[in-house]
This record gives C-alpha cells, structure tokens and sequence, in this order.
C-alpha cells in the first residue's frame, strides 16, 4: 500500500486515542456506554441551580482538582485523554516527538476567585475593580495569574508529554476539537513534524458559562428527564445540553508509524472548513458554507460522496443546527441521504463544546474499527422536515469504510473530516 | 516552497491610525501617548479616537460586539484597503483568516454589582444565578468568545475562506503569522488575512497581570529602561492586520509586496536564567538572522528584557533596535503582528534591508521573524 495519498502527501495515520466523557474514562468504557444507548446527562449538583432554566449537563463528577475551575478540569481532562492516546501509541510518555495542538475553552478569572479578590480586599462596601486590583497587588494571587491565562492547559500539557515546539491552544468554538485534529494533519502533510498530539478538552460547566448559552437559548430546558432531554434530530428536540469531556489522538506520518511497527487505528484522510459571514449564532440559509465544508473535506479524503459508509453528526438537538446539517447533507449526498446511517453522539453525552469534534472523531475511529454505529438515543419523535435514517435509539452494525464527522460552531466555523480504515484504492 | 509577501497592513493602537502614521511616530521617537489616570496606579497606552463607521458600516455590527472586537474589525477592514482586496467578494469568499485573541471585556458594573451582593447573600449560590440570570446581557457573551473577533471579521468584510483562532497570548501572534506563512508557502492557500486585538483599557486584563506582578505602576519609561527600576509592562490596545500571500499570487492580482516574510520561529523554553537568551539565538540561526533592523517585543520585565537586550547585541550588532512597546505598548495577542507589520513598513520604505522581530512572553513563549525586501 502506498503511503502517500493521491496529491503525494504523507498519509496520515491515527495510532493513539484516548477520551474521558460523562459517561465514562477511556474510551472502551465511554465506547460500551455510547453502543448500549446509554445517557451521560444528569442533574447538576456541582452548584445550585435554583433560577436556573436548565437544571441538567453531562458533567463529569469523578475527577477532582484544586482549585476546582474550567482551566483545572479541562487541564485535566486532557491530561487523562492524552495518557491514554500516548500510551496506545506506543511512544514515549514524556518525549513525545511532535507538536501539540490543543482547542481548549477559552478562560477567564471565575467567581470564587473574585470572591476571594473581593473579601482580601477589605471592602465592605460597594466593591469595584479598583478593589480587587487592590487586593492583587498584594501578590498573594499569583498563581491565579498562570491558571488564568490562554496559553497555560497547553503549556502544562506540554511539559508533561514534552512535545516539540510552540503548542497552539485554539478555538473555533464548537467544531474546536475537529480543527485540533486539522491543524496536525497538515503540519504532517507539510513535513514539519512526523507525529502531532491533537486534544480537545472542555470542562466548563459552571454557573456563569451555563447562563450564558440559557441567555442565547441554545439549551434544552426539558429538565425533568435529564436523559431524555438530549433529542438530536427529533420533532420536540428543543436545545443542546452542555456536557464535559476530553478526547485526544496521536496522529504519525504513516511511512513512520509504519517504520516503528506502530498499529495503526484509523486513518485520517481528509479534512475540510468553510466560514460563514452570515449571522454570529445562525447559519446561512441556503446552507452553502457547511455543504463547501463537506465536500472539501471528502475531496481533500480523496472519496466521493457515495464512499461515506456513515456520518457522525453534529447533531446538537438545537432546532437550528440539526435543520441546518440535514439540509447540508442532504445536499452533498442527494437521494442516497434517507439509507445513510447519521447518528449524533450528543444524544447520550451532550455538546462537549470545545472537545467535541476530537470526542467525536475518536468514536467515528471505533466506528470504523469495530463496525458498530453508535445509536441517537431519544428518538421518539420524528421530524418530518429532517427525514435521515439518524439509527434511532439501537445501535447497529454495518460494514463501515469511511466515516465523515461534522463540526460546526458559533462564528461561521464549518469543520469536516473524513476517516478511512484504510485509504482509498489501498 | 513558495515566497510569502506582506500586501496590506492594517494597524491602529495609541500612535493613531495606518501603517504611515506609526513609522513616522517610530522614527520620530517620542514618547508614546499614555493615559496614567483612568486605571491609576496602572499606566495603558489608550487607543487612538477612531470613527468605527468608516471600517464598520452597520451601527448593528458595532453594538454586537465590544472594544476588542470593534478595534480588530478596524484593523481588517484597513489591511484589506491597503491590500486592494476590499471590494473583491470572491476574493475574501477565498481568503484564509487566522486571529490571535484572548477573550473579551466583562461588565464591569454587574460584576461589582454581584460581588457587593454575594457577600450579605443568605445563599450566595442561589444569588448569584439570579443576578447573572437577572443582569447579563445576552450577547455580551458573544463579544467575550475568543473565536467571535474572527466570526465579527466574517461577517462585517466578508472574509469567509475559513477562521481559526490561536490563544496562548504573545505565543498565539507569532504563531498565527506562522501557520498563515506555512500554509502559503506549501501551496495549500494563497491568501491570508491574519492579526490580532486587544484592549488594554480594561480592568479584568490588569488584574490578571498585577497578580502575577507583571505591571509598570511608575510614568511611563522605556522597556528598556524599566529593568533596572524593578521592570513590568504597558498594556496597549489596539490592532494589527495584515494580508499575506505568495509572491505569484500577489503579482497575479497586481498588488504590491511591502517585504517578504523569509522564516518564522517559535518555540517554549523551560524559563530560568539564561533561557530567554538561548533561545533567541536559537532561532535567530534557525532563520539566518543578519538584520539590520530589529523591531523588539520586549515588554520591559526585569530579567527576559534584560536578556532580549543582551542577545541582540550578538544577533544584530549594529541593527537599529527598536521596541514596540516603546510606540504602541504591550499588545500581547497582537504585540507580534505589529512588530512585522512595522518592520515590513521599513523595509518598504527602503530604510531597511533585512528585520528581525522578537517576541518574548511575558511569561511564556519565545519566537522570531525574519523580514526580507520583497
């Protein structure tokens, strides 16, 4: 087999994955869950949610850090996810030979800690900034600096695996994760680097971050049954549930991960991104951004539409995006769209925002590797206007080739890749 | 490989508006405008009055998003002007955008408002979820997401190839230009619009950095000279854009290369004393660094200034060194594109040949750019 594809570029390998989700620690729990139609989504009692319209995330409980904050958790979550993709790969733990990019939550200071600015302050009034700028001089919040800063989950998450070079932490909002996996795919296909260590990670469940998507409407306020409330694709979907996660792939030059006798996962075979200027929150009506994405993403892969075995969804079970994406679809793949397996991991672990497009790679590779397409669970009601075959509510097992998963995000971000078990014509 | 080429600079920051008005304030060399009472004891280098309806027509554009936001969609829209790619839509439906940004600003008085209340709170937790429930804006959210200074440029100038936004503060410059430049020269894109905002007059960012101890609390001195006096930083708000392409797709188009950007280097050393000056010779002989004129990002915080300085010395003896810290401040996300957009301004007035350009994290991060004549 050849170990270039057919523009002559190194062919790119996936020999490591790992993921923590909501609904389980490394990826064969979260598999077995995600195959079973199991829900992640739960109550949340990390904070109180009185006066709150939704009451419900796919949060993750089971890991602890002090201070407990989105840059700890979302470090973290990468931290676990990348020892579980190194560790497969087979490459050294704490030489990695390669460079990081991570999509990470973008940060900032969060309540407890202006609290906390707020009270060694002194103040007993009206407080102001000028108060907890007071109190920060006094240097005993210097740590709060590091932990408060863009650059510093990537920075620590290079240190402990010891990648190469400047890591890039980037967002491009909720197609993060798939863009993550992107930028490593071509810096293999440019010959800068034989292996990259691609992560998306969020765990940014918090008050503040929860109210502000409940202002945008973007959540789903089906609170009674927090495992139903997820509902891509369906008739009453009415909102995304937030969820928390972190997934993270080694992706190697196939010539070397050849070379080192590496088993190889899954290949990444093309990727493609289109921007839309239309709206900040909403998508161009005729849908011509996400269908550019897509086909550039199968042309990029070297596959036509009639290739794709299956296509893990988007699918936030917000109205918008799942009208949006089954339009798109529609329009790349034509009649053959009704018979073609589309299923919405979100279903069961909610949005994982910032992690989900590398989340959702990692189960389109298991996908791939074990012929199971993981069901969209609450599929109760269907909508007339988005007739897909979205493998309602029971997993299913199909021989799958090549898998397309979508991302798309807040800004006019449309991100597409396209895996293959092995290359075309290989 | 292909040749990548400057083709337009969009730049606006405290020395005012345009690429013209900042060479004639570096080369006039004097002190830059600072605002020391607004956030005393705290100096910033406030940006220049600028009329937000020339770059961004739409009144409903403005009020969707904030100063950050605002200051980069300026930027872009004059990188495009100066590039003659503005009224080109199929053009921009093609071109790349890469931005480095934080986030952006909070409302001030709603987080006093709560923090007041949160102390007297019977239940703070509950309290506090009414009040944000209650007091945020909705779509200040949208002018807080990192990615949205990319979205806002999409849909205010029609760039729509496709965004990505790097994070990781002055990292996240030079690595914008870099992957733009890559891109470029492998043929996977021809044309970029790549650059970054801030807004220093915000009082979130200085508490940030006044917990790490990292800011200038005295009139404003030179970054070279604040070392010896205890050291610290600026901030400066403003921004810079610029369009990058290669040399063939320039000429295809007839738009006019200002210089060329040669290499481009990045990487994070593990800081201790020293480190800052290896790793900049490291990457000067990584990009066959001979300038003669250097355009510092130096922040002027004691120790890695202090160490720039001293590399320099050996990098670029004789080059005319110069700091944009010095004319704009510290614009961290966007301290990088300035300083290339600076030196591609020179080295288009033929007052220089060759440019090196520093950036040195305040805290983490080192990289250089290597500028040619185009």
């Amino acid at each position: 087999m050849a170990l270039r594809d057919k523009q002559g570029r190194p062919l790119v390998a996936v020999t490591g994955m790992g993921t923590v989700t909501s609904l389980g620690q490394g990826k064969d729990d979260t598999w077995a869950a995600l195959t079973a139609g199991k829900s992640g989504i739960h109550r949340i009692n990390r904070f109180p949610t009185e006066g709150l319209r939704t009451t419900i995330a796919g949060t993750i409980d089971t890991v602890d850090v002090e201070p407990f904050c989105a840059p700890m958790l979302s470090e973290r979550l990468a931290m676990l996810a990348a020892e579980e993709a190194v560790g497969q790969s087979g490459l050294a733990q704490e030489d990695f030979p390669g460079a990081l990019f991570i999509a990470v939550p973008p940060v900032e200071m969060e309540w407890p800690q202006r609290q906390a600015l707020a009270k060694a302050s002194g103040q007993e009034g009206d407080v102001t900034y000028k108060d907890l700028l007071k109190a920060a001089a006094s240097g005993e919040f210097k740590p709060w600096h590091d932990l408060f800063i863009f650059g510093t989950v990537a920075d620590r998450v290079a240190n402990r695996f010891g990648t190469r070079g400047s890591p890039i932490s980037l967002s491009t909002a909720c197609s993060s994760g798939a863009t993550a996996i992107q930028l490593g795919v071509e810096a293999i296909r440019r010959g800068e680097t034989d292996a990259a260590l691609c992560i998306g990670t969020d765990g940014s469940v918090n008050p503040e971050s929860l109210i502000r998507f409940s202002l945008l409407s973007a959540l789903s306020t089906q609170n009674e049954n927090p495992e139903g409330a997820s509902k891509p694709f369906s008739k009453n979907r009415d909102g995304f549930v937030m969820g928390e996660g972190g997934a993270a792939l080694v992706l190697e030059n196939a010539e070397s991960a050849r070379a080192r006798g590496a088993k190889i996962l899954g290949y990444v075979l093309g990727c493609g991104e289109k921007g839309d200027g239309f709206h900040r929150t909403r998508s161009s009506p005729d849908g011509m951004p996400a269908i550019t994405a897509i086909r550039q993403a199968l042309e990029d892969a070297g596959v036509v539409p009639e290739d794709i075995d299956y296509i893990n969804a988007h699918g936030t079970s917000t109205p918008e995006n799942d009208k949006m994406e089954a339009m798109s679809c529609t329009a790349v793949f034509g009649e053959r769209i009704a018979n073609l397996p589309i299923s919405s991991n979100k279903s069961m672990i909610g949005h994982t925002l910032t992690a989900a497009g590398a989340v959702e790679a990692v189960m389109s590779l298991l996908t791939l590797a074990t012929g199971r397409i993981p069901p969209t669970i609450n599929y109760q009601v269907p909508d007339p206007a988005i007739p897909l075959d979205v493998v309602p509510n029971v997993a299913r097992d199909a021989k799958v080739d090549y898998v397309l998963s979508n991302s798309f995000g807040f800004g006019g971000q449309n991100t597409c890749l396209v895996f293959g078990a092995e290359p075309k014509g290989a | 490989m292909r040749d990548v080429v400057v083709t337009g600079i969009g730049l606006v920051s405290s020395a005012g508006e345009g690429l013209e008005a900042h060479l004639t304030a570096l080369l006039g060399g004097g002190a830059p405008n600072t605002d020391a009472t607004t956030f005393e004891p705290f100096p910033v280098h406030p940006v220049a009055a600028l009329e937000w309806d020339r770059q961004i027509p739409k009144k409903s554009d403005q009020r969707q998003m904030e100063a950050w936001q605002k200051l980069g969609c300026y930027a872009s829209g004059l990188a495009l002007d100066a590039a003659g790619a503005k009224e080109d839509a199929a053009l921009k439906s093609r071109m790349q955008l890469i931005v480095s940004a934080g986030g952006g600003e909070r409302d001030y008085a709603v987080d006093g408002q709560i923090l007041t209340g949160l102390a007297k709170a019977g239940n703070p937790g509950v309290f506090l979820n009414e009040r944000l429930m209650g007091d945020l804006r909705p779509t200040l959210f949208l002018a807080q997401l990192s990615n949205l200074l990319a979205g806002n440029i999409s849909i205010v100038h029609g760039v729509t190839g496709a965004s990505r936004t790097f994070m990781g503060e002055e990292s996240s410059g030079v690595d914008a230009i870099r992957i733009a430049r890559e891109r470029i020269a492998s043929g996977q894109d021809d044309i970029f619009l790549v650059g970054g905002a801030y807004n220093a007059e915000r009082a979130d960012v200085l508490l940030i950095y006044e917990m790490g101890g990292f800011l200038w609390k005295k009139p404003y001195r030179p970054v070279r000279e604040r070392p010896a006096d205890g050291g610290g930083m600026i901030l400066g708000s403003g921004a810079c854009f610029m369009v990058l392409e290669s040399r063939e797709h320039a000429a295809s188009r007839g738009a006019k290369p200002l210089a060329a950007i040669a290499g481009i280097a990045s990487d994070r050393s593990r800081r201790r004393a020293g480190s800052i000056e290896g790793a900049l010779h490291a990457l000067s002989k990584r990009l066959g660094a001979k300038p003669d004129v250097v355009i510092s990002g130096a922040t002027g915080i004691k120790g890695i200034t202090d160490e720039e300085q001293a590399a320099l010395k050996d990098i670029a003896p004789g080059a005319a060194v110069h700091a944009t810290g010095d004319l704009v401040g510290h614009m961290m996300e966007a301290q990088a594109p300035t300083g290339v957009a600076l030196a591609a301004g020179l080295i288009a007035q033929g007052k220089a040949g060759e440019a090196f350009v520093t950036s040195v994290g305040h805290w983490r991060g080192e990289g250089a750019i290597r500028l040619t004549k185009a």
